[in-house]
């Protein structure tokens, strides 16, 4: 086999930070590569060094892509080679419809106008390729989180990919997504298109990949060849994380006290279409010192739930009771939600969570000023002590408390979401996919911080697309479809199995 | 991440020095372009007489553009300004001149009436969640129509010498006398000195060193970071010596200005609520990113509503000042101030897609303005080219601000 990319010894900085030293990566052709590493670690950089982002001159090394040297000043260059990169959030016009966002920017147009026909024949094509069942008139807003990454990637067929970088393509899909994707990749590794696939989630690429490449801390630790046979998880955080990680979740001796929270019969209706529930009569609790999952797959629901729950954040007709610690309690607006002792970590922490051009400080005390103010004047010395316990207690890593939370890194900006809450002292927590896009270290940390809350007494609910970390952190869990809660297991006795055997077995009776 | 642990020191203070720069730079900015005019206008604009103008003539930009920060701050924009300045002047002027009310109750009701007007439009962005743009844009023609039916095309005045006295008055020279009684004509600075304006503008330069030490003290002696103190000895000698310029300047004319006297009120104010109080931190996180805010418990619909009453009660103040400076109500009062506040702001630092601007960004941006429209006056530079020299330094602010957040 040839390589179909080298990248010698490229190296990076920007002002102050070295990101990337002396990266070695080779990828061959027709292969699925798969780069890992914790969060800062250099993958992102370097993939925006290999696509022209970072244009040539900004950076030291060399690229060399089908056996010749390039130099690339900016992302057309290297799409024109065959090289399409698929970021994280994708990059779609949600109103405009899918025929008309693969094409966005080379349509099939002379003179500027727009031939539909072959445009609209060109996007059937490719969505039968990606295996997407939907109209190329369809607008982007109307599908879901799965099918807008399977545009994206018919967008980059559309291209003429050659090879095609997935930048944590997997982590906002359930399950079933999830591995439909990667059997995309399969078959895309069939027609000699050479993937790059860049993941948190270990027992994933293990299946589908040929190489597994770790960096650490700006550099390549190694590439390991796994095509030959499959390699053990913990070998491979080991080299990311630089030790030994004997768990994957802290231990925990729960002491589940009397019952906190609870709600009943609640039934939500979708915000824009009337009439259509999205909850439909779901009844849950929550003990003191229990951590509760409910697990799904995407779209089941969970979201809406919590966010409904949270002072009708989301839906109108929101109906059902709910009881904090047996007491009837009003949750018809956040403030009220709030002060009855709830509160909702986000699963969207840029664009619901932090206030990103404010400092952490700011961003910790957002939800509970009062706690730091006298007569609506804020105390600015407890509200320095205050966010720099925080920052203490959570390890934040940052500059101070100062430092605005647009620069800190996934996992110090959920640590940030946290302590906010924590601050504001709730009784029960609902944690929406804590974790997701946070690496193995501060996952570690962050499933601390949750069993310490449980520990003091509060009740926390997590809801998660993971399967593992449900059971791997939860007293009890529900399983949710189409807006139902439809199991209720303890953790103990749960498995992937299990939970996904109850969703088809649903699926089931209903079709 | 880890690199941003081995960095702390050095990023943090290069981070400081940079913050500071940006705040500075516009007040240099505007010392530049006193000293440019001050140049080219012969020693004019900055004579007695005339610093005493411009500070009337932008009194009541100032006073809307603090307004405006918050609105701007907030996600939105005001448009109607000019038109409630007009329209509450109106109101105001019919009632002393047609009606005799007494000056007093009419300034009272003309507050709660342009706070009305602003409470009205914020009912429609914040609740009906019309866009801001569109609703003040109606309210611009609405007032400015309304205004002209009330007046028909007449002007109204004149006023109590009391009424106009809030806008051409100065504060009483009371410690003169008694000076002059112990020094005799000897007395420094000439017969006609106003000793009290001399005084207060001490008092307070000292208030401001005093403050800027106690907190320089308490920052640095927490783990708070602070600005290098040659920065902060530089900053606060600087700020001192303008104090005690102007008010000797002030002094050597009539004094300190009434309308003087309520803008600097205003400004602490509005510099406190700001920095210091919930409401403002709560507006400040609305504009950064609304539904963070609202699913951190603030309400933010009832917060927009505030600020937009906010605004029409300060537009309501500058029309009574915009009045009694004018001694009559006219038609066509308040045209265009609008654009002048807008500017303000935007010159002063605030971003348009809101969440970032500062109290003292936008009073020195009100002042940028103020002064080029003040010594291009004098110059005798046509309105027309006025307006190409305002815009394009409006451009270039922004382009500033923009370059520097991009490249920074």
């Amino acid at each position: 086999m040839t390589a179909i990319l080298e990248m010698r010894g490229i190296s990076k900085s920007f002002p102050g930070v070295k990101a990337l030293r002396n990266v070695n990566l080779a990828v061959e052709a027709g292969e699925i590569h798969a780069i890992c590493g914790e969060n800062g670690a250099g993958k992102s950089t370097l993939m925006k060094v290999l696509s022209g982002v970072y244009p040539h001159g900004s950076y030291e090394g060399d690229i060399v892509y089908q056996g010749a040297t390039r130099q690339f000043s900016d992302i057309s260059d290297s799409e024109k080679l065959g090289i399409i990169i698929i970021h994280q959030e994708l990059a779609l016009v949600p109103l405009l419809s899918i025929a008309e966002n693969i094409f966005l920017g080379h349509e099939p147009a002379t003179f500027g106008v727009i031939d539909w026909d072959a445009a609209f024949s060109r996007t059937r094509e490719l969505l039968a390729k990606v295996g997407l069942k939907e109209s190329p008139n369809a607008l982007i807003t109307n599908l879901g989180v799965g099918k807008q990454q399977l545009v994206e990637i018919a967008k980059a067929l559309a291209k003429k990919v050659k090879l095609l970088i997935l930048d944590e393509p997997t982590a906002s899909l359930n399950e079933s997504d999830s591995a439909a994707l990667l059997k995309l990749l399969l078959e895309f590794k069939q027609q000699g298109i050479a993937s790059i696939l860049i993941s948190h989630k270990l027992n994933e690429f293990a299946g589908v990949a040929d190489a597994i490449t770790v960096m650490r801390d700006g550099t390549t630790v190694e590439t390991i060849d796994i095509s030959t046979g499959p390699i053990s998880e913990a070998r491979i955080i080991k080299s990311m994380v630089g030790r030994e990680m004997s768990e994957r979740y802290p231990p925990r001796r729960p002491q589940i006290g009397e019952r906190l929270f609870e709600i009943s019969n609640w039934r939500v209706e979708h915000p824009l279409h009337a009439g259509r529930e999205v909850i439909k009569g779901v009844s849950l609790h929550v003990n003191r010192g229990e951590i509760v999952g409910i697990a799904g797959l995407m779209g089941s629901g969970r979201t809406e739930l919590a966010m409904s729950v949270f002072g009708r954040a989301y839906g109108r007709q929101v109906t059902g009771r709910a009881f904090m610690q047996g007491r009837e309690i009003d949750l018809s607006s956040i403030q009220h939600a709030v002060r009855n002792g709830l509160a909702y970590v986000t699963e969207d922490r840029k664009s619901l969570g932090l206030i990103l051009g404010e400092d952490i400080k700011s961003n910790i005390t957002l939800a509970h000023l009062s706690g730091v103010s006298r007569a609506g004047v804020i105390d600015e010395r407890r509200e320095a002590i205050v966010a720099e316990q925080y920052r203490t207690k959570l390890n934040i890593r940052s500059s101070g408390i100062l430092q605005k939370t647009l620069n800190l890194s996934g996992g110090n900006q959920q640590k940030v979401v946290l302590s906010k809450w924590l601050f504001a002292d709730p009784q029960v927590l609902i944690l929406d996919e804590p974790t997701r896009g946070i690496d193995v270290g501060a996952k570690y940390e962050i499933y601390t911080i949750i069993n310490e809350l449980a520990a003091s007494g509060k009740g926390v609910i997590v809801i998660s697309s993971e399967m593992p970390e449900l059971l791997g952190i939860c007293d009890r869990l529900y399983v949710m479809n189409e807006g139902r809660l439809i199991d209720e297991m303890p953790a103990a006795q749960a498995s992937a199995e299990k939970i996904m055997a109850a969703i088809m077995r649903q699926h089931g009776s209903q079709q | 991440m880890k690199h941003e642990a081995i960095k702390v020191d050095a990023a943090t203070r290069a981070s400081i020095w940079k913050n500071n720069l940006r705040d500075y730079g516009l007040l240099g900015s505007l010392l530049v372009i006193m000293a440019l005019f001050e140049y080219l206008t012969g020693g004019v604009l900055l004579a007695p007489v005339n610093i005493t103008n411009l500070i009337l003539q932008n009194s009541y930009i100032v006073i809307m553009a603090l307004g405006m920060l918050l609105i701007i701050v907030g996600g939105n924009i005001d448009l109607s300004v000019g038109s409630i300045v007009g329209f509450v002047g109106a109101i105001a002027a019919t009632m002393m001149v047609d009606y005799k009310i007494p000056w007093l109750p009419v300034v009272g009701i003309s507050l709660v009436l342009g706070g009305v007007i602003g409470a009205a439009q914020g009912y429609f962005v914040a609740y009906a969640k019309i866009p801001s743009f569109i609703v003040t844009l109606g309210g611009m023609l609405v007032f400015r129509g309304l205004t002209g039916n009330i007046l028909l095309g007449q002007f109204v005045g004149p006023f109590p010498p009391d009424f106009q006295s809030i806008s051409s008055g100065f504060i009483p020279d009371l410690v003169s006398a008694p000076l002059k009684a112990v020094f005799g004509n000897g007395l420094l600075f000439g017969p006609h000195f106003r000793w009290t304006s001399m005084l207060i503008g001490l008092i307070g330069a000292g208030l401001l060193i005093a403050a800027g030490i106690r907190r320089w003290r308490r920052d640095s002696a927490q783990t708070m970071e602070t600005e290098p103190f040659a920065l902060f000895a530089g900053k606060n000698a600087i700020f001192a010596i303008l104090a005690l310029g102007f008010s000797y300047l002030l002094a050597s004319y009539r004094g300190l200005p009434n309308v003087l006297i309520i803008m600097g009120a205003l400004t602490l104010l509005y510099m406190f609520v700001t920095q210091r109080m919930t409401i403002g931190r709560r507006i400040y996180a609305l504009g950064g990113n609304r539904m963070a805010a609202q699913l951190s418990g603030i309400r933010t619909e009832r917060l927009i509503f505030l600020t937009f009453a906010n605004m029409g009660a300060l537009a309501g103040l500058a029309g009574l000042i915009v009045a009694a400076r004018l001694n009559s109500a006219t038609p066509s009062a308040g045209n265009s101030f609008e654009l002048d506040v807008i500017a303000a702001c935007f010159i002063g630092g605030a971003s348009a897609s809101g969440g970032v601007g500062k109290v003292m960004g936008v009073v020195i941006g009100a002042f940028v303005m103020g002064v080029m429209n003040n010594g291009m006056s004098i110059l005798g530079i046509g309105i027309y080219w006025q307006y190409v020299v305002k815009g394009l330094v409006l451009l270039a602010a922004v382009y500033v601000d923009v370059y520097q957040k991009n490249n920074g």
